[in-house]
């Protein structure tokens, strides 16, 4: 009798475990399969685009032959556009974030602020393109400009800058501006000399990975009207201009086999561009820490 | 004598402090303000998307009756013979992002799943930075890697998909949300006490059974906030169905055809020469207003249900 129980039991448990082992690894196939596609993805691009990138891909004009066309145009558009886009976004963004960490803690326009920013975030990027068309473009009058692309990207990035600063600004310990504040300090000197200098490596990680969120966004520049077809750098911020992701998309959107490959080329060295400044931001958090844990 | 000029010297001093301490006060104050400013920008741009888009939209159904624009089955507006019914881009929108979280709710909450109940502690640390570069990476490369790789694997498969269609940009984009909803899951099922897995067990629960009967149900409100945000997320992507999908606005639910989404036309109209100030310039901030509408008004659900869980 027991013994046929254990024997029944048994078999159960071992049913049990060969079903919890199969859930486990579909699961596991939930995680790695993404994670293959990703790395497929890559592998294609860099099947596809390095042939055809060189020096001449990166110096030239664009063209309608696609074998000698170039990204000379918009690669100079993209890192102008996301140049400005930090000096509007960063100082309003860490501002916003100092104002709401440091100064209007509870008060009813803070937290006013802080539902909108959280709303902020969930706008589809093209409305801002629509908010840049109307706002910058039309009604302020800068014309489908360097300077209304910008503007609107800014905006677009800001809660990332304004969330990232004050998660770094939450890390600097209540007790530290005490001390500030107890040897006569203000508020502002506590702030600039001493909190700030302490959350600036999260500041820094922040606003570069908000850059390289400006740096792939397409759709609010096609709404703002960066253009598609540029045979010439721009020479002020009033000036039109095209950008990367945008000469990719108008390569994409070509029905010659030549002109995709242009479009892998030209998705490689975006690609490359946000690596950079990704590494950029590990190594600064880094250094900045060591920094730090030593002056301590 | 003495006592007279130390004296003086001292109401100097305090003179000079307090004028040192009055512009101090005075800087402090205009840092302040600036401070208030920059957070006020973030309303203002709110009030400004709501301005440009409710201006142009209210000159936009002066002249399109709101009765067309909501039931209306065909959208031509740049035909002599124009048509201003919404249904054909909100069906587009509503197909691709529908395929989105048919592929991104399963695998997410798979995911999800094995991070908070199996993942060894060094699995987690290496596999989520992974996942996370999915969202990470630009629409404009999925919208490539929709069009120029998966299209064709998936045209050999069903002959008769179109070379733009709804079912490749869809699925490209499902796996651009898997992150998104895999990680705000995640912290759905781990915001789940332990007291609850542990009477589970303790009833004689198996891993599974508990997974399956006690921590996902009670996990629920997280999960469908996360599935709704994706949604959102899906709704207002552009690039990827700009790309893939096509920018023929289709009243048809088939994913194999060529469709328009609401985000396509905003791109199709913004890339051609239409004029400011005409009708047809307008469309796109009346199709903009509708898709702010419904991405506005699934955050919103989103948030709360997300706050439903956090409170616990």
């Amino acid at each position: 009798m027991s013994d046929k129980w254990n024997i029944k039991h048994a078999a159960g448990q071992r049913s049990y475990a060969l079903r919890e082992k199969l859930f486990v690894a579909l699961c596991l196939f939930a995680v790695l399969l993404p994670v293959l596609m990703l790395f497929t993805l890559f592998g294609r691009l860099l099947l596809d685009g390095l042939p055809r990138l060189g020096w001449d891909f990166i110096t030239s004009y664009p063209s309608r032959k696609a074998a000698s066309a170039g990204i000379l145009p918009a690669a100079v558009g993209t890192l102008y556009l996301i140049l400005l886009t930090a000096l509007i976004a960063l100082p309003l963004g860490v501002g916003a974030a100092v104002y709401l960490e440091e100064y209007g803690k509870r008060s009813k326009l803070a937290t006013i602020i802080e539902i909108n920013i959280s709303n902020l975030a969930g706008v589809p990027s093209i409305i801002y393109g629509l908010l840049g068309l109307g706002l910058f473009v039309r009604a302020l009058g800068m014309g489908r400009s360097l300077l209304a692309g910008a503007s609107t990207l800014a905006l677009l990035v800001l809660p990332v800058v304004v969330v990232s600063t004050r998660e770094a600004l939450r890390t600097v310990p209540m007790a530290t501006r005490e001390t500030c504040l107890a040897l006569g300090a203000t508020r502002w000197q506590t702030i600039k000399q001493v909190v700030l200098p302490q959350a600036l490596p999260g500041v820094m990680t922040g606003s570069i990975l908000a850059v390289s969120r400006a740096l792939g966004e397409t759709a609010p520049l096609v709404v703002v009207g960066a253009l598609s077809y540029v045979p010439f750098l721009p020479d002020s911020v009033f000036a039109q201009f095209g950008a990367l992701p945008i000469q990719i998309f108008n390569w994409v959107s070509r029905p010659q086999a030549a002109f995709l490959v242009n479009a892998a080329a030209g998705i490689v060295v975006l690609l490359m561009m946000m690596l950079v400044l990704n590494l950029a931001a590990i190594i600064v958090r880094d250094r900045m820490q060591r920094k730090l844990a030593r002056a301590h | 004598m003495q006592m007279t000029a130390t004296v003086s010297s001292d109401s100097q001093t305090s003179t000079r402090s307090r004028v040192r301490g009055q512009s101090r006060l005075f800087s402090e104050r205009v840092i302040e303000s600036l401070l208030v400013l920059s957070g006020v920008i973030s309303i203002f741009t709110t009030a400004g998307i709501l301005y440009v888009l409710a201006s142009e939209t209210v000159q936009f159904f002066s002249e399109v009756s709101l009765v067309e624009f909501f039931t209306g089955t065909e959208w031509t507006p740049l035909f002599a013979d124009a048509h201003f019914g919404i249904l054909p881009l909100l069906c587009g929108t509503l197909l691709t992002s529908g395929i989105a979280i048919g592929v991104a709710l399963p695998f997410g909450l798979l995911a999800a799943i094995y991070m908070s109940e199996f993942a060894p502690s060094w699995v987690q640390r290496t596999l989520k930075p992974t996942l996370e570069l999915l969202a990470g990476v630009p629409t404009i490369v999925y919208g490539y890697f929709a069009l120029v790789f998966l299209t064709p694997i998936l045209q050999f498969f069903i002959p008769s998909l179109s070379s733009f269609n709804a079912l490749s940009a869809g699925i490209v984009m499902g796996i651009m949300i898997i992150p998104m909803i895999s990680s705000l899951s995640e912290d759905a099922l781990r915001a789940v006490p332990n007291s609850l897995r542990e009477a589970a067990y303790g009833l004689g629960g198996t891993k599974l059974s508990t997974i399956h009967k006690v921590v996902v149900p009670a996990a629920t409100s997280g999960i469908l906030a996360s599935v709704i945000l994706g949604l959102s997320r899906a709704v207002g992507e552009t690039m990827i169905v700009a790309i893939a999908a096509g920018q023929q606005p289709r009243f048809t639910l088939d994913p194999r055809a060529s469709i328009e989404t609401m985000t396509t036309y905003i791109v199709q109209i913004s890339m051609g020469d239409v004029p400011a100030g005409t009708r047809e310039y307008r469309t796109i901030f009346a199709v903009g207003s509708a898709l702010f509408a419904i991405t506005f008004v699934m955050n919103l659900v989103s948030q709360r249900l997300a706050r439903k869980f956090r409170e616990r």
